[in-house]
């Protein structure tokens, strides 16, 4: 499904990604985890196609294909979705209305016809109840004055509407009442299939509780420092990463 | 432009006037002295140039150095069809004027409610004449312009609306002005009356228009609105003549205690806009709120100039203009708010953002608070800004195109304005207008 092979990206000059390497397969769950600024969002962004962030070295296969050239709005349509950390408010713009647009858009890239107003209302609903979102919300602008767990929660709603086979989940689970994480899991858990994929950005082990990964990786400084099975996410919520960032020193001073 | 020419142009509204002094022997006596009285006003001035603080980003040169030809001389043949692309409603009184005459065919009044006077201001200076010579011309914020003394002294016909004490009109009253010339260049000096009696409330939509081929053509309209105690009036101006015409408007608003006034001003299209709105909170309490859009694209160039007077205590105002610039486009704006001395308790918010899509367009933005009054709360600001990338790449990842996702957030941020549009129909009508006029505005539907 997904192959990271050693990637760097820059942005403004400095290197923040510093050769990664993930392979994700179909039907898998990857967890990445990681202390605050080691570039766990700058690769969930680059894997989406910020331009912002430059890529320096290596590739990125999607589907056995690289996907370096390809633009975010290209991306999205051949199936890759990123719940963003800090989801962006957009006034004047509708969340239905701006959905029932990027879902129109992706079935017309696959070659599907498009949606009408009714239609897209009934997916609309179902998928809203799945997530226990106030269909109010929608009626209004995207994330405009939205609290920050109706801004996450948006976000996975929008992932069940465009039912994406490679979903980046970053940081999902902060700001996150642990009732609203279930929901968010559920949601999550109903769209897993062996078809799709999805990387799972977190600091906690909570939301692995109730999505298991099959695997977890560990960032520090721009580069996996370790892999493990969920297991790993039980060692790091009681060790923290400390231990992890010293052995990849030791690791680094040796290779040197 | 040399002295010569300058004065070359304000010969040629000379020869109108001399004209138009001719034709109005049959008309109402008490109109022609205040015709010349201003004539003389503006032929002492001449037209503003880039010297002048009031005129220093919009040069008028272009206008007068034109040879216009009287539009009411030029004859015409606007047909019901023509007009229908400017109509929003069938549900309103409808008043056409075509080359600044009043088109009795093309307009539907039909019934008015008993105490409501909607007409054409020529029909009115027969039968109303106490009433207009009491209100028009009288406020003197218009009356010192240049083109409002013009348009005082060459005026055309337009709307005459006066409402009872206690009524409230239900429909809108629209009033079309179309211009329907070949390329010769015409002039036209529309003008309007709009009397609001105590605790009434009223909605009136202005539309501006060309029918037929362009030419550069000049409109030079201005209306007047009183607004008695507790009046509530809802005005909307919408400018769509083609592109290279001159389009000036004076709108002077009187506002009485507890009056009510919105008003909200939309431009499109012309060469070269200037907009002159001016209030006067001349009564405890008093509100108003003016909201503005405009849309420049090719060398195109708007000017918004705002004047709020709060004269008395208690009242309150809110200024809320917002432009989208593209290619060459100049888009102005400049506001000023006077709070006299004893207007204590004003509430004032001034509110000017303008989205830039090309680096060749320019905005020059001007709050101007003179504050006399030491209780009062003023507030202003400005924002100029490109689209923004953080909300063009969230819609990205969501499969939307940049282009689309572009005109998403262009359409979005012009269409905030038109939710001060409280005419369903007609805010329906200029988010379509907005649509054809954006880049690829077809993209979006609805
Ligand atoms: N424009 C920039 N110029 C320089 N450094 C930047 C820039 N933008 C981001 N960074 C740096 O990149 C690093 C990685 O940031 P990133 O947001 O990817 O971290 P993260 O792992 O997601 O952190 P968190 O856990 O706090 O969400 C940080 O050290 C950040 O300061
Ligand atoms: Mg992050």
């Amino acid at each position: 499904m997904l192959e990271i092979r050693n990637l760097h990206a820059h942005i403004d000059g400095h290197e923040i990604l510093k050769g990664i390497n993930l392979t994700v397969g179909a039907g898998e769950v990857h967890s990445i985890m990681g202390p605050n600024g080691s570039g766990k969002s700058t690769l969930a962004q680059v894997l989406a196609g910020r331009d912002t962030y430059e890529v320096t070295q290596g590739d990125i296969l999607y589907k056995g294909k690289s996907i370096l050239a390809l633009s975010p709005d290209e991306r999205a349509c051949e199936g890759m979705f990123l719940a963003f950390q800090y989801p962006v408010e957009i006034p004047g713009v509708t969340t239905s209305y701006f959905l029932r647009a990027a879902v129109n858009a992706i079935r017309k890239h696959r070659g599907d016809e498009e949606l009408d107003a009714m239609d897209f209302l009934k997916i609309v609903k179902e998928k809203a109840k799945l997530i226990k979102l106030d269909q109010q919300l929608l009626s209004r602008a995207i994330n405009e004055g939205f609290s920050g767990g109706e801004k996450k929660r948006n976000e996975i709603f929008q992932m069940a509407v465009l039912e994406p086979y490679l979903a980046i989940l970053d940081e999902t689970d902060s700001g996150l009442d642990i009732d609203a994480l279930k929901i968010v899991a559920e949601g999550v858990n109903a769209l897993r299939s062996q078809d799709r994929a999805m990387i799972i950005v977190t600091h906690y082990q909570r939301l692995l509780h109730y999505i298991v990964p099959d695997f977890v990786h560990v960032l520090v400084d721009g580069k996996i420092a370790h892999s493990g099975g969920k297991e790993l996410a039980l060692e790091l919520e009681a060790k923290g990463y400390t231990w992890i960032a010293d052995d990849a020193d030791k690791a680094t001073a040796v290779a040197s | 432009m040399s002295v010569a020419n300058m004065t070359q142009s304000k010969d040629v509204f000379l020869a109108h006037f001399e004209q138009l002094e001719k034709q109005s022997s049959g008309g109402a006596a008490w109109l022609l002295p205040t015709r010349k009285a201003a004539f003389a006003r503006f032929a002492e001035e001449g037209f503003p140039t880039t010297r002048d603080e009031d005129w220093r980003y919009t040069n008028v040169t272009p206008i007068a150095k034109t040879s216009f030809t009287r539009a009411c001389s030029v004859a015409s043949e606007v047909t019901a069809k023509q007009i229908e692309s400017y109509l929003f409603t069938k549900d309103c009184v409808l008043l056409v004027c075509v080359n600044g005459r009043f088109d009795q065919n093309l307009s539907a009044v039909g019934e008015l409610p008993k105490g409501v006077m909607a007409c054409c201001l020529s029909d009115a200076a027969r039968t109303q004449g106490d009433l207009i010579e009491t209100h028009m011309a009288r406020h003197a914020l218009t009356e010192q312009a240049p083109f409002a003394a013009l348009n005082t002294a060459m005026m055309d016909d337009g709307l005459f609306l006066h409402i009872d004490q206690g009524i409230s009109v239900s429909v809108p009253i629209h009033v079309l002005y179309l211009i329907d010339a070949d390329a010769e260049p015409v002039s036209t000096h529309p003008r309007n009356l709009i009397i609001a009696g105590p605790s009434s409330q009223v909605s009136v939509v202005e539309t501006y228009g060309t029918v037929g081929g362009g030419g550069s053509h000049f409109t030079n309209a201005a209306t007047e609105i009183i607004a008695n105690d507790h009046a509530h009036v809802s005005h909307y101006r919408v400018q769509c003549e083609s592109d290279d015409t001159y389009h000036v408007s004076t709108l002077q608003i009187q506002q009485h205690r507890d009056s009510q006034v919105q008003t909200f001003t939309m431009s499109l299209g012309s060469a070269l806009v200037r907009n002159n709105i001016a209030t006067v909170l001349d009564g405890l309490g008093a509100d108003c709120s003016l909201t503005g859009l405009y849309l420049v694209d090719g060398r195109q160039h708007v000017d918004n100039h705002l004047t709020v007077d709060h004269a008395k205590p208690h009242c309150t105002s809110r200024e809320f203009f917002k432009g989208v610039l593209q290619d060459e486009g100049k888009g102005i704006f400049r506001g000023r708010i006077i709070v006299r001395k004893d207007a204590q308790k004003t509430d004032a918010v001034q509110t000017n953002r303008s989205l830039l899509l090309s680096d060749r367009a320019m905005v020059e933005s001007k709050p101007q608070l003179e504050i006399l009054a030491d209780d009062v709360k003023c507030t202003h600001g400005a924002t100029i800004g490109q689209v923004n990338e953080d909300e063009l790449f969230y819609l990205q990842t969501r499969g939307v195109n940049k282009q689309t996702a572009r005109n998403l957030l262009v359409f979005a941020f012009a269409n905030e304005c038109l939710s001060d549009v409280r005419i369903e129909p007609l805010r329906k009508h200029l988010s379509q207008r907005l649509l054809t006029r954006l880049p690829h505005g077809e993209m979006l539907g609805d």
